[in-house]
């Protein structure tokens, strides 16, 4: 468990962090560490210079605002998971946020690196499909946002190029939207083997599915059993096999917690 | 390749040291410290057995490098006890048998420790899935989760 020697810098600001990243080839951003730490004592990465950005206070904080809450993105689960402004507003964050890992991931893992490390089986990616966040990136160049539909881009991968940072994600009103969260996990609050978020207004459901593909997979029907499962089975999905399930069962899956989801949303 | 003044104050006492940048907290209070009660018990930030409170919240020092410490107030499992008295979450341990070989159990005491100071009163599920980040391969946990309750209720 001995990391590669490395190169540490902790900056103050959003500026500052974005000249280090992009200042350097081999630089990568610490944010809750509960991922990037653990591959770097595999040595499956070992970045030479890690940019904490722990100490960069402009990238903490949820702000409810008429257009919707306005997450920072180093904002931790605990902090989302005990958030008043997010209770009152969209309750789906918290109550999501609450199921993952344990207690100490919580006090840690963040938001923004939930959605960057973009793993296939993140809670984020298909939750804020879902309620069609914004994200917004800040690079040398500036800034700028980008819709849910376009910030991921595929295994590991998102729309923040090297040498940027997302600073925030901003979610819609609620509304008289309805917000459904469902999945099957490797023990209680595990990993996914497949999760589903769901949003529907008036008859209509928009359902993210995620652990079945690079990026989450979105798809809109009625708000009814049969249409929700017809829409999954005409996804065509290609999910992947792996000792915990196969192809078959994420399949199966999938249209059964799409279905649960939607039914659950509240 | 880069080594970093870090300056700690770990169980009430202030410690300066130079550490290299890629050493993990847990290490850093291990090795540098001499604190060998947080103990490491997987590689992969699973078990729970590194738990420490940093700034008063509870983490697995094995997920955190060293510097990232710097300026922070950290509480491993031998500053619970002040003048080698046993707390009252210690003492039910004890009593209620909540560990056999003690692996896990500075973690445990670390993350009831945290539990406490934010929920006094839990109830069952509270304390369950207070100690989620905590692995334990000798109990079943149920002494564990009864010590907990014993502590609370005193």
């Amino acid at each position: 468990m001995l990391l590669r020697a490395l190169d540490y810098a902790r900056p103050g600001s959003v500026d500052e962090a974005v000249g280090l990243l992009a200042g350097r080839e081999d630089a990568r951003a610490l944010a809750g560490g509960q991922s990037l730490v653990n591959v770097m004592k595999t040595r499956v990465a070992s970045p030479e210079l890690v940019v904490d950005l722990n100490r960069i206070d402009a990238l903490r904080g949820i702000a409810a605002t008429p257009d919707g809450l306005e997450i920072g993105a180093m904002t931790t689960y605990a902090a989302i998971v005990d958030s008043p402004e997010i209770a009152a507003a969209r309750p789906v964050l918290a109550e999501v946020a609450r199921t993952i890992a344990d207690v100490q991931v919580r006090n840690r893992g963040t938001i923004g690196g939930n959605v960057c490390s973009n793993d296939p089986t993140n809670h984020f990616p298909p939750l804020l499909a879902a309620l069609e966040a914004d994200f917004t990136i800040r690079g040398a160049d500036g800034e700028r946002t980008v819709t849910a539909d376009d910030f991921f881009e595929g295994v590991y991968l998102t729309a923040v190029q090297p040498g940027e940072l997302l600073t925030s994600v901003r979610i819609p009103a609620k509304e008289d939207t309805r917000d459904g969260w469902a999945s099957i996990t490797l023990g209680k609050d595990g990993t996914g083997i497949v999760n589903v978020a769901a949003t529907v207004r008036g008859g209509t459901a928009r359902v993210a599915i995620g652990c079945v593909a690079a990026t989450p997979v979105v798809v809109t029907a009625s708000a009814d059993e049969t249409a929700i499962r017809d829409a999954v089975r005409s996804a065509d999905l290609d999910p992947p096999a792996d000792v915990h399930a196969s192809a078959d069962y994420r399949r199966h899956l999938a249209e059964v917690l799409a279905a649960r989801a939607v039914a659950d949303a509240r | 390749m880069s080594e970093h003044q870090v300056t700690v104050t770990v169980n009430g006492e202030r410690y300066e040291r130079e550490v290299e940048a890629r050493k993990l907290l847990v290490h850093f209070v291990r090795d540098d410290l001499d604190l060998t009660g947080t103990h490491v018990g997987c590689d992969t930030g699973n078990c729970g057995a590194c738990t420490v409170l940093l700034d008063k919240q509870a983490v697995k020092s094995c997920m955190l490098l060293a510097v990232q410490a710097d300026g922070a107030e950290i509480t491993t499992v031998e500053g619970l006890a002040a003048d080698g008295e046993q707390t009252p979450l210690q003492r039910a341990f004890s009593e209620h048998h909540g560990l056999q070989c003690g692996y896990c159990t500075p973690g445990m005491l670390l993350s009831a420790t945290y539990l406490l100071s934010r929920n006094p009163q839990p109830s069952e599920e509270d304390i369950r899935r207070a100690i989620q980040g905590n692995i334990c391969r000798c109990t079943g946990y149920v002494n564990i989760v009864k010590a907990i309750r014993a502590a609370a209720g005193a």
